[in-house]
């Protein structure tokens, strides 16, 4: 496939490897923030080719993983109505809620289906006036456009019988939390390539220059993450903190402008609590209140439900990098894919998930 | 007799008190569906080979005896249909016991409001099928169930063949340093499937892999090979078909992904949904398990019936049943078995 084997060239990795091991002179800790990333190292095993001590960590950038517990809820108690059909990209329907997840629900009985884009559930509402259409929209600023899109058009069509449940989080006020931590290990950043190519990157710079790290604009390849790491090592090897950008084929310094004017127009920025890690303060998007009536939360009356977490996951310490998934006592016995205690383990951009798959030993 | 109230259902039901659609899938479910719950009611040494069919002694005749379920949805699409499908995936099943397809049967389940032309054009599919195969539709059923309890049409076959060789192909035949060759491309079916259902146009468009490869088989047993196993892949994959065999043989299987061919449009439509083209249901492609000395001969024979037909790895020493694959950019991981259902990404 052109523009992706070129990334995936076998010789090209080993040079870049090469290249990496000669200016690794010490021991260095990155983290690359998107789950899309983590799976494509594990995947291809791009890690491997890393010299000794230098190691990454998984970030929070799974917008399954992340999630909160309460607002699966949310989502199996609007699903499990007659009225309601409820749409939703596809790995979303395996995440566990309290007591059980989407696909179950389906198997009982209730409308559950899988769209490809939000405004197919907008064809949805369009095609069935006298049921209630909900996506469950989830992700970061790169499904933020889409979902907006699609709440934007059922406004014009006066479609009400379409809503959002909205779980949208952002990823700089995630990395300004892990930076935060007292706990935190992470010396220098691989920023999630989709997200830049909606936002662009000017909002990394105040966090580079405050916390003093290296914040790499990373693709997806296994050749952009070893590009990526390569960059970030040689900023940090020479004392530098700067923000660069490896996947400049796709992501530009201000981003998509029209995209990021749509996000503004629909959602606001608001506190979102993360699954694992709490609330975090302007962390999210909620709609606007010129948006209100297309919220499923409010429509369908279910923003009392909470909920609380496993006590055995360690989520929240794999999503801030301060644990690795082998190193969790439940890893692979209590905590299997068809059995996950936390969402880590459930998507298949999920840390825990992709150690499961790709390096269990029997 | 008394029934037995106090036997417990083996798939606890605090686990899963409904069945899923991944109890279906081709991967780790439906394996503990079979395992646990079929398999433990109905053990017996035919089914204890957990082959394609099972291989029967009968009045100084080698038998081979499948069967299998077709509920495709939509019943045409790229590349093959229902029909076509019901007779060649039978038949296919047959051919990786090593048998010659003689027989199937044909069972229809047929819902109210079906129109009649849709079904004479899935009947002449499955006469086709059926010549070009070379086996004969000998024995069928009919029902018809009420509007809106099935998706149109549901067909069951079920195959006899007849085994003319002494070699026993099976799992249990693989040996360390066997090769492991492919028939040709991987991914074409679930892709071709996925295309229509889903109103996803791929330019080029994708055809399904449907075919029979019985004739492939046996020109492989004419050339008298030593074949140590066969495995039509099917739903699962080749991911599927590759961990089913190393964990039955209880050897390590070792595979080099870039040897593995995928036809452009595949891996592209793959990408774009976030499949891996490995776990991508086909209907038209096995895997040959055989000693080093016969692979060149036979991947020979393969290539005369798909040029794409190639030796993607090896058995290894080890013993424990997983399956390695080497990745592209040459770092090893496990290939393992889907926990449920491919699902569409979000990112």
């Amino acid at each position: 496939v052109k523009f992706i084997d070129e990334y995936r060239d076998a010789a090209a990795a080993r040079q870049l490897a090469a290249v990496l091991r000669k200016v690794t002179t010490r021991p260095w800790t990155l983290m690359e923030v998107c789950g899309g990333q983590t799976h494509a190292i594990v995947k291809f095993g791009v890690d491997e080719l890393l010299p000794p001590g230098l190691t990454l960590v998984h970030g929070p950038g799974c917008p399954v993983c992340v999630t909160p517990l309460e607002q699966i809820d949310r989502a199996l108690e609007i699903a499990a109505r007659p009225e309601v059909i409820f749409c939703s990209f596809g790995d979303m329907l395996r995440v566990p809620g309290s007591r059980t997840d989407l696909l179950s629900l389906k198997a009982g009985g209730a409308d559950v289906r899988i769209v490809y884009s939000p405004l197919d559930a907008v064809k949805i509402a369009r095609d069935n006036p006298r049921r209630e259409v909900v996506f469950f929209a989830v992700g970061f600023e790169t499904t933020a456009p889409p979902n907006a899109m699609s709440v934007y058009q059922a406004k014009r069509e006066e479609l009400r019988n379409f809503s959002l449940l909205v779980s949208h989080v952002l990823v700089p006020p995630a990395m300004d939390a892990i930076l935060r931590s007292p706990n935190n290990r992470v010396q220098g950043f691989l920023a999630a390539g989709h997200v830049c190519a909606v936002m662009g990157y000017t909002e990394y710079l105040p966090i580079a220059e405050k916390y003093r790290v290296p914040i790499v604009v990373t693709g997806f390849e296994p050749l952009d993450i070893l590009q990526g790491v390569l960059l970030c090592v040689q900023q940090l090897e020479s004392g530098r903190a700067e923000v660069e950008n490896q996947y400049a084929r796709a992501v530009q310094r201000e981003g998509n402008r029209t995209a990021q004017d749509l996000v503004r127009a629909v959602f606001q920025v608001v506190p979102r609590k993360w699954r694992g890690v709490g609330e975090i303060p302007q962390s999210g998007l909620g709609l606007s209140e010129a948006y209100a009536a297309f919220d499923a939360e409010r429509k369908f009356g279910v923003t009392t439900i909470t909920a609380e977490e496993s006590p055995e996951c360690i989520s929240g310490l794999i999503l801030q990098g301060i644990k690795k998934p082998h190193e969790c006592p439940a890893f692979g016995t209590r905590c299997t894919p068809e059995h996950p205690l936390g969402a880590t383990m459930v998507s298949n951009e999920g840390a825990c998930a992709a150690y499961y798959r790709y390096r269990r030993q029997p | 007799m008394t029934p037995d109230f106090t036997a417990s259902c083996p798939i606890p039901i605090a686990d899963y008190p409904h069945v899923l659609m991944a109890h279906g899938g081709g991967g780790r479910l439906m394996n503990q569906l079979i395992e646990k719950l079929f398999a433990a009611a109905f053990h017996n040494p035919a089914l204890n080979q957990r082959h394609d069919g099972a291989r029967l002694e009968a009045g100084g005749a080698s038998l081979a005896f499948s069967t299998d379920s077709y509920v495709v949805r939509p019943l045409f699409f790229p590349g093959g249909d229902i029909g076509t499908l019901a007779v060649n995936g039978t038949v296919n099943d047959l051919a990786m016991c090593g048998a010659r397809p003689k027989w199937l049967s044909a069972g229809f389940i047929i819902e109210e409001g079906l129109p009649m032309e849709t079904l004479w054009r899935v009947v002449q599919s499955m006469q086709q099928a059926a010549a070009a195969a070379q086996v004969q539709i000998v024995t069928g059923d009919t029902k018809v169930v009420d509007r809106g309890k099935g998706d149109g049409l549901y067909i069951n076959t079920a195959g006899v063949g007849l085994i003319e060789h002494p070699q026993v192909i099976s799992p249990a035949s693989v040996r360390p340093g066997d090769v492991v060759l492919l028939s040709g491309d991987v991914g074409r079916h679930g892709m071709a499937i996925m295309s229509v259902r889903e109103g996803l146009e791929f330019e080029g468009g994708i055809l399904s892999d449907c075919a029979p490869v019985a004739g492939a088989v046996l020109e492989l047993l004419d050339a008298g090979l030593p074949l140590h196993c066969l495995r039509d892949l099917t739903r699962g994959g080749l991911s599927a078909a590759l961990n089913e065999i190393a964990e039955t043989a209880g050897w390590e299987i070792a595979i080099d992904e870039s040897a593995v061919p995928v036809a452009e449009t595949v891996r592209g439509a793959c990408e774009i949904l976030g499949f891996d083209p490995l776990y991508v249901a086909n209907e038209g492609r096995f895997m040959v398990i055989l000693p080093e000395p016969g692979a060149a001969r036979a991947l020979e024979l393969l290539r005369q019936t798909h040029p794409d037909a190639a030796p993607i790895g090896r058995v290894t020493d080890r013993a424990g049943g997983r399956v390695l694959l080497k990745s592209r950019i040459g770092a090893t991981r496990i290939l393992d078995l889907l926990t449920g259902e491919q699902l569409p990404r979000i990112c």
